[in-house]
């Protein structure tokens, strides 16, 4: 489980999150919605530890963030895997060894054995023959299922994805909303996923949270959210006509 | 104020820099692929700006040396000279500052504003262990190297400038090469480039890895870093010259 605790983080005078807390469970997709400049990405980068928070603590499974050293900061992050919205690829190597790099790095398995877990994730995000290719060769979902193959590679704990349908056709983003939740229930990991897609949030939304000027102003799930009617999150979410008739039906129902 | 606060996070950074590599198989890895990449892909604006500077050096010095009392043979003497303590370590210090640097912050930067540092950090990656720490390390190895190929080169250039313009003769410049050779010469051009490739490595990669923005700012701050490392160059040069010879 991971717990935020009141954290608060500031750029110069710009505050961005003003003490936001929250739970994230094991096999759970969780995900963050908010306009843009809400705090979302800032608070998956405190997640991640990219950034430190000023106030607060983030809690992994018992152990306190702010009490750990550098080295063991850099340990836990061996338990995340993090699917960024650019994909964050290395361009100039190819997928099979974006995919192996982890594993060079942080394991002792020989080539084969290597070979064989980097045949088996992409084969998972359901792509073959691309081994040898370059991120650029790729199209853009192709490449988002790159990173989540990236990502699982060394079977994290943590799954976290900014912005993961970011760019891609309908059909493909919900592809990959698929995947994401799949992967959520078989390896029981814990998903936080930032978004702004909506389509995403009801398809597997199991936990929303909404986030207004740095502030939690909401928390439910995709099944609540037809229901509410907290001012900030229908303003956000029924801003369009689809989603307007869409809540209509689903009260009626 | 600025300029304090960034010597400050250059020298947090080299901190960062010099840990103990996360594996050993992939530093080797990256140490050959940067040997490659910053030394031997270098070798030929090396040879060829050492060749026809050589050239430059013993023609200028010919038509200088017009007083009949002045032996001939002091062209190549004084080419050597001037091409071992100081344009070989030095000029060709700042031409690979302008070659090498340029590509260190663009190629890091470019990987700052791709978020593919932060993909790095996320994995528990030591990011600057692993990006700059073999250019450190090859860039000190080989740089030395290249600059004895670029001594050879301007000597051997000033030689054949002898031919083609006739102001001197081969035996005369080669008595003149020969003529009151110091070793130590050599160890102080050696030290100097060790040095000044430490920068060439350095100063750039702390331009690209802590560029903020997009591809606008990671040209800035290529341009800013190739200033910057010439700068330093050159301001060391003074120091080193003053304490390494007099």
């Amino acid at each position: 489980m991971i717990e935020v605790n009141d954290i608060y983080k500031s750029f110069d005078d710009n505050h961005v999150l003003k003490g936001v807390s929250a739970t994230f469970k094991k096999g759970e997709t969780s995900m963050i919605i908010g306009s843009s400049g809400s705090g979302k990405t800032v608070l998956v980068k405190c997640l991640l530890g990219l950034f430190e928070p000023d106030k607060g603590d983030i809690c992994y499974d018992d152990r306190h963030y702010s009490q750990m050293t550098l080295k063991e900061k850099r340990g836990l992050r061996k338990e995340m895997g993090m699917v960024f919205q650019s994909g964050a690829l290395f361009d100039s190597e190819t997928i099979e060894n974006n995919i192996k790099f982890p594993l060079k790095m942080f394991t002792d398995q020989g080539e084969e054995e290597m070979l064989e877990r980097v045949n088996f994730v992409l084969n998972r995000v359901h792509l073959e023959n691309v081994n040898h290719k370059y991120p650029a060769e790729l199209s853009g979902g192709m490449q988002k299922r790159v990173a989540i193959a990236r990502a699982i590679v060394m079977n994290p704990k943590y799954l976290f994805c900014d912005e993961p349908n970011s760019g891609l056709d309908p059909n493909t983003a919900i592809v990959i909303d698929n995947l994401i939740q799949e992967i959520t229930d078989e390896y029981q990991m814990i998903t936080v996923i930032n978004s702004h897609d909506m389509n995403s949030v009801m398809e597997i939304g199991e936990k929303i949270i909404f986030l207004k000027d740095g502030l939690k102003k909401w928390e439910g799930s995709s099944e609540t959210i037809f229901k509410t009617d907290n001012k900030d999150v229908t303003e956000f979410v029924y801003s369009s006509n689809l989603y307007k008739k869409v809540r209509e039906a689903y009260n009626k129902e | 104020m600025k300029y304090l606060k960034n010597i400050g996070i250059y020298f947090i950074m080299l901190g960062q820099v010099f840990k103990k590599p996360q594996k050993i198989s992939i530093f080797r890895e990256s140490l050959f692929k940067e040997i490659e990449e910053l030394g031997i892909k270098s070798l030929g604006i090396v040879a060829f700006i050492s060749f026809f500077v050589g050239g430059v050096v013993a023609i200028q010095t010919a038509l200088n040396v017009d007083n009949p009392w002045i032996p001939k043979y002091l062209i190549g003497f004084a080419t050597k000279r001037s091409i071992i303590l100081e344009f070989s370590p030095t000029f060709m210090s700042v031409v690979l500052a302008g070659k090498v640097g340029s590509y260190i912050t663009s190629s890091i930067g470019t990987m700052r504003v791709t978020e593919q540092i932060d993909a790095l950090e996320v994995m528990g990656v030591n990011a600057l262990n692993y990006l700059v720490l073999p250019k450190v390390v090859a860039a000190v190895l080989f740089y030395p190297f290249i600059v004895l190929l670029a001594m050879f080169l301007g000597i051997f250039g000033g030689w054949v400038s002898g031919f083609a313009t006739g102001l001197f003769t081969s035996d005369h410049y080669i008595t003149g090469i020969q003529m009151d050779f110091k070793p130590y010469f050599i160890q102080y051009a050696i030290t100097k480039t060790m040095v000044f490739a430490f920068v060439i490595a350095t100063i750039p990669s702390f331009y690209g890895f802590y560029v903020k923005g997009g591809s606008l700012e990671v040209g800035k701050a290529s341009t800013q870093a190739v200033v910057w490392t010439s700068v330093v160059i050159i301001v060391l040069n003074y120091f080193l010259t003053q304490m390494l010879l007099s």
